[in-house]
């Protein structure tokens, strides 16, 4: 298509202004180059949903580019979470175009295109080259998007630390892709059906799903992420955790679809880290002191949650179920696109707390919702989305999931049976310990007095960067009221991605969620009537205010409200076990009379942190011990040339070399 | 609609059979059962008082609470006879308990946040503990409902209590122990003895009853209507598991009220002559009851396979 040539050139006209132009340009003509990016690819992928072409093939610079259903769907869901997260940019990064050089800005918003660029890039090639090469593209440009507040040194640090473990994750794709090929004489990934219909299947894809799942975060290749996220700027952290980390999930899915042997073993074992994933993500997430990066383990929950779904569909292919397989799979890949709605929703309306207190220490907060009305009723859809709550979109992605894992339970075996019930109980534990955490975040953040910050000039954000909250938002209510609109072509999707044939049976689905349906807007308009009578009813009596009820003293100090830490105290008592709490203080001692000034603090310490810069740390000590023989003594190193001449003569008069 | 009229008409006596057993207990001669209702009518007719620290929130979520709770009973199924079109649930379908207990867990979302709202710090403990028990509550109704399935074979709440029979005498043993299980979990659910004391009068020892500190009137009648509607789905649900399949209607209805009224006055009984627990013990009597769940759930298949055997 020759097309394609001219309308890849026409980006770099756009280009330009980011670079030269003034801050208004600058950020109107990114905004103008996402939508064209977004519209070029989005064309492809609404034709494969409308007209149920089964791929779309063009061919950039000699290299092809395929577009089917799981491409086109995960490129829809890209352009929209980047074209929301763009949009909100403008007012997010207003405080830093005065602080910031030009060039900084230009080259963020340059690293954002780049990333969106890479990520369809992703989305669409099936050459093995041609997608590491888009991979690393995309590990840059996000490298480069986290490295925005570079200046602190913690934001550098992390930044690095993601690119060595995106690096890390790298080298375990390219031996996979170079074992296939080497096997098959061929990089597309189209061959790896044939490497797997006569090699062993596990190893290859356990390499495979060890590099796919760093990107994605999954427990304990997760480390990366609960530091990058925080250190990033708002509208990046929403898009990396919203798109970027389900590129992952792409990846997994797409080397499952050429699986040919061994699916019940692989579903077994991506259930067991899927949900080991989601608990320790959540409750890890419940004892944070930083609302991003409490966002941030929770996309590590949603992600388990996901690979719950997506082990329960390999299961369900393994079982030769096509009902749980399908269920599983569409479960997993609607969960996909909730995540990225509810989870850059939350992270766009954390960002705009952020940017208006200045804080982030979810303890200072409090009463946010009389300075922030508006930003706090997207914030509270986000987390009733996320905690999986009727009737909004969360539900519906769990409820396919629970129901798949239910059908599954019936079916099975003895084995099988425990296996599901796993998969319940685990799902159950992750919804429950989510609504602990945002009934804490929302309840500390959001409601009662503000406890240590001042808040007499906080105002509500601008409306451009209420729109893409609200455009969000729109799409959450709409998939919780109307999910047959969205699960039907996710089904086909799978359908054709798995060779999954309909059978009569997924006809109760239609029927669960039309049923759901009617019970969502029996809760809605009977929740409206019962309001508007309230209303009316309050109206006609007397109705006065006064301080809350605190047995009998009226002047309770805003300090003594509960605050997020005693609120998961409780929990992470139990929890303890699991979790690692440092606490920071000086003991009083016995001569000190008149004691000083304390501090006294805690933080949570990853589990899995050690694996951070262990490596680096090993090697660093060994090579200190090794720094011994460097003495700088001719004598020594003349010595060491003498017994290394030994050791050749000795090893060659042995024969071994 | 049998089950949601029924449902409501439980309702009406069940507070009050709960408070005369108990006045009975301690030798006195007790109110009218019909005295908690009357009760709502006083506060329902009265104004209002809200603290300034509350927000939208806290207006509108016992409103949510009555009608998330009201949108639950309508999955409800009265042990379905197939031969009478009504008394199947109102709206049933396959996994419509997941339904169930996610709208439960919706109401109570917003009556956590709700007491958080207040900024009181006794509210913030109440709030803190009923979402803890009730996140260490979830997976035990779900085990119990996986082994419904697992028994019956099917997943929509009619079909499970329709097809559930009791007529192995190893299944009556199960029968014991479920029930034993969703009393419980219906107490904790409740806000009752073991785990909460509605009688305690000190607020560092309430759960139930401090997140209500600062409501009063209209939405303090609302809540207390959720409450009494939540303890009456529970006992229908219990009723559900008892009643045998295929018994004639009357009998039905005979057993259902019987179940209801002895479940209420039990629930009396126990609250008359138990101590609550230890806050810190609750986190473990909640978790046992999860696994004991699970020996239900394993001794089930382990029934399945001997009888496909």
């Amino acid at each position: 298509m020759e097309i394609t040539y001219t309308l890849l050139f026409l980006p770099i006209i756009f280009c330009i202004p980011i670079f030269f132009g003034n801050a208004k340009i600058r950020y109107y003509s990114s905004l103008l180059l996402t939508l064209y990016i977004s519209i070029i690819s989005s064309i492809p992928a609404f034709d494969i949903f409308l007209n149920h072409t089964n791929t779309f093939t063009a061919s950039i610079y000699s290299t092809e580019i395929t577009i089917d259903g799981l491409s086109a769907f995960f490129i829809l869901v890209t352009n929209f979470t980047m074209l929301t997260g763009m949009l909100f940019s403008n007012g997010y990064l207003e405080p830093y175009i005065k602080r910031k050089k030009p060039a900084v800005i230009a080259l963020h918003y340059g690293s954002y295109i780049l990333l969106h660029l890479s990520m369809l890039l992703v989305l669409v090639f099936r050459n093995g080259f041609a997608f590491l090469v888009a991979w690393e593209l995309m590990a840059v440009a996000s490298f480069l998007l986290i490295l925005f507040e570079g200046e602190i040194l913690k934001t550098l640090k992390t930044a690095v630390n993601y690119l060595i473990q995106m690096h890390i994750g790298f080298v375990f794709l390219l031996m996979a892709i170079l074992i296939f090929s080497n096997s098959t004489g061929n990089m597309s990934f189209d061959s790896l059906a044939d490497y797997f219909k006569y090699n062993e299947n596990i190893g290859l894809f356990a390499l495979f799903f060890i590099g796919f799942s760093v990107k994605a975060g999954v427990i304990p290749l997760h480390t990366w992420l609960p530091e990058a996220h925080p250190a990033a700027p708002s509208h990046v952290s929403g898009t990396m955790s919203g798109v970027m980390i389900k590129m992952g999930i792409y990846g997994i899915i797409r080397i499952l679809s050429y699986i040919q042997y061994d699916l019940y073993n692989i579903g077994m074992f991506i259930l067991i880290i899927a949900a080991v994933s989601g608990l320790l993500g959540v409750i890890m997430a419940i004892v944070q002191h930083d609302v991003k990066k409490l966002l941030a383990y929770h996309s590590i929950e949603n992600i388990g949650i996901i690979c719950i779904g997506i082990g329960l569909g390999t299961l369900g292919l393994g079982m030769n179920n096509p009902l749980v397989a399908m269920l599983g799979f569409s479960g997993a890949l609607l969960h996909v696109l909730n995540h990225s709605l509810f989870k850059s929703l939350l992270f766009f309306s954390a960002g705009s707390v952020y940017k208006q207190y200045h804080t982030r220490s979810i303890d200072s907060f409090g009463g946010v919702i009389k300075k922030m009305p508006r930003t706090t009723f997207f914030f509270l859809i986000g987390a009733i989305a996320i905690c999986g709550l009727p009737p909004l979109n969360g539900f519906i992605s769990e409820m396919l999931i629970y129901i798949g894992l239910f059908k599954g339970l019936l079916g099975g075996t003895f084995d099988n049976s425990i296996l599901m019930l796993f998969g319940i109980i685990s799902l159950v534990l992750i919804g429950g310990l989510a609504i602990f955490c945002f009934t804490k975040v929302f309840g500390v953040v959001f409601l009662g007095n503000p406890r240590k910050v001042k808040d007499e000039n906080v105002k509500e954000v601008s409306n451009s960067m209420l729109f893409p909250m609200l455009l969000i938002s729109i799409f959450i209510v709409l998939i919780g009221l109307f999910p047959m609109l969205f699960i039907q072509p996710i089904t086909n999707i799978v359908g054709g991605l798995f060779k999954i044939s309909y059978d009569s049976s997924f006809l109760a689905i239609t029927d669960t969620f039309s049923k759901v349906n009617i019970v969502s807007f029996v809760l809605i308009a009977t929740t409206l009537l019962l309001f508007l009578l309230r209303s009316k009813i309050l109206k006609k009596r007397e109705v006065s205010y006064g301080p809350t009820w605190g047995c009998g003293s009226l002047n309770a100090s805003a300090k003594q409200q509960y605050t997020g830490n005693s609120f998961a105290n409780s929990f992470s008592e139990i929890a303890s076990p699991i979790l690692k709490i440092e606490k920071e203080n000086i003991p009083i001692r016995e001569e000190e009379i008149a004691p000083s000034m304390r501090r006294y603090s805690t933080h949570q310490v990853d589990v899995f942190g050690f694996l951070n810069f262990r490596i680096a740390d090993f090697i660093m000590t060994l090579l200190k011990k090794l720094a011994r023989l460097q003495t700088g003594k001719i004598q020594h190193y003349i010595l060491y040339t003498f017994i290394f001449i030994l050791i050749i003569f000795a090893l060659m008069y042995l024969n071994l070399i | 609609m049998i089950s949601f009229l029924l449902i409501l008409l439980t309702a009406l006596f069940f507070p009050g059979i709960i408070s005369r057993t108990k006045s009975i207990a301690s030798g006195r001669k007790g109110p009218s059962i019909f005295q908690p209702w009357k009760n709502i009518f006083v506060l329902l007719k009265k104004g209002s008082k809200f603290s300034d620290t509350t927000s939208i929130v806290f207006q509108i979520t016992p409103v949510i609470y009555l009608t998330t709770i009201v949108c639950a009973m309508l999955l409800l199924p009265f042990e379905a006879n197939r031969t009478i079109t009504g008394s199947i649930s109102i709206i049933g379908f396959d996994g419509d308990f997941i339904l169930f207990a996610y709208l439960l867990a919706l109401g109570r979302f917003f009556f956590i946040i709700a007491a958080l709202d207040t900024g009181s710090s006794f509210e913030g403990m109440g709030a803190n503990r009923e979402a803890l028990y009730s996140m260490l509550l979830e997976p035990a109704f779900f085990i119990i409902i996986s082994s419904f399935a697992l028994v019956s074979g099917n997943i929509s709440m009619q079909s499970i209590f329709s097809c559930i029979e009791f007529a192995n005498t190893y299944y009556y043993i199960i029968g014991i122990i479920i029930i034993y299980l969703f009393v419980q979990i219906a107490m904790i659910e409740n806000s009752r003895l073991p785990v909460d004391d509605p009688k305690t009068h000190l607020e560092l020892t309430m759960i139930h009853e401090v997140m209500l500190l600062d409501s009063c009137g209209f939405d303090l009648a609302l809540i207390q209507i959720g409450t009494y509607l939540k303890f009456a789905i529970f006992g229908t649900i219990i009723a559900n598991i008892i009643i045998p399949v295929n018994t004639p209607i009357l009998l039905q209805f005979a057993i259902f009220f019987a179940t209801q009224i002895l479940f209420a006055a039990v629930i009396g009984f126990l609250e008359s002559f138990r101590a609550r627990k230890k806050m810190v013990k609750n986190p473990q009597f909640i978790l046992s009851l999860s696994s004991i769940a699970l020996v239900v759930f394993v001794l089930c298949l382990l029934l399945l396979n001997q009888m496909l055997k």
